[in-house]
């Protein structure tokens, strides 16, 4: 992978599977310690203590296609590679928790890239699940959540071009508040 | 920053002329492998590039959707086309500029765009 953002992508992917209805996905930077940190949380069907311990073996995969599954490792590795951390907290029926931390001064510490493309791939493909989105920066926070959007939106899916556009200008208006920079 | 407000408004809008792309018999289906070898192999923004240009042209009669692995790695991005006649074109190597070509050539035009298929990629090899 070359950007954090496409792990998030492929790591969500594993929630969809796992047949949550609702998936949380945090990410925690603070520029003071140069630390960041991503997780991603679901209410799918969970795993068992020895599943969790296969999910990181490369090797081990559920998948019948082929014989390899290296979502799971390829993002503990990014997170290794700076020195970070990494771990899966997981129940059977109650869902995942996959979280990677970060020392992102290191020389190989990955760019996050495009999180926005990956969020919205995410909600517009899967507009019958919520998501949970909460980025932070500091002492700034931006928060999107499909389940306030619906409340509001009754029978438009999130999917209607013109609601995807609305959640792109959100995230898009977040990410430079967060970072700073003025929106565009 | 967006508000609530404003989505209210885009509701009321959409509202009543909101064409619901039901999974009926007569749609296009474009399917987009999205596993671990599809987003390492730049599948993302193929996948936005479709939604983008079927929105854009109005194509109520196409649904962009994904899935897992179909086990052929190496060609990825991998795009399936799934015609109402049950005819299926498998696209390989996608990149954005490709799938704003399909949408014109093959979803729009109903012409298959030969060199992208796998067909003609495999026999180059």
């Amino acid at each position: 992978m070359q950007e954090l953002s496409l792990n998030v992508l492929d790591i969500a992917q594993n929630s969809i599977r796992a047949d949550a209805s609702l998936i949380e996905i945090r990410l925690t930077e603070r520029s003071t310690d140069q630390f960041l940190e991503i997780s991603i949380s679901d209410n799918g069907c969970g795993m068992t203590a020895e599943q969790v311990a296969h999910v990181m073996d490369p090797f081990f995969t559920t998948r019948t296609t082929r014989k390899v599954g290296l979502g799971v490792p390829f993002f503990k590795m990014s997170a290794e590679a700076t020195g970070g951390t990494f771990s899966i907290v997981s129940e059977p029926g109650k869902g995942t928790t996959t979280t990677a931390s970060y020392c992102t001064g290191h020389i190989d510490m990955l760019p996050l890239g495009d999180m926005n493309a990956t969020i919205l791939t995410l909600i517009t493909m899967n507009p019958d699940r919520d998501f949970l989105y909460r980025r932070s920066m500091d002492d700034k926070v931006y928060t999107l959540d499909t389940r306030e959007l619906k409340a509001v939106l009754e029978d438009v899916p999130l999917n209607a071009p013109e609601v995807s556009a609305y959640i792109k200008e959100s995230l898009e208006e977040g990410e430079a508040e967060l970072l700073g920079s003025p929106a565009v | 920053m967006k508000s609530l407000e404003e989505l209210k408004a885009i509701r009321d809008r959409v509202k009543n002329n909101v064409t619901l792309r039901k999974e009926d018999a007569d749609a296009i289906r474009v399917v987009v492998g999205m596993a671990t070898c599809g987003i390492a192999a730049g599948a993302r923004p193929v996948l936005a590039a479709f939604t983008e240009e079927v929105a854009k042209r109005g194509l109520t009669n196409v649904m962009v959707t994904q899935t897992g692995c179909i086990g052929i790695c190496q060609y990825e991005p991998v795009v399936e086309v799934f015609q109402p006649d049950g005819k299926k074109t498998t696209y390989v190597k996608m990149t954005a500029d490709k799938a704003a070509r399909v949408v014109t050539e093959h979803l729009v035009n109903g012409k298959v765009v030969e060199e992208y298929t796998i067909g003609s990629i495999s026999n180059l090899k």
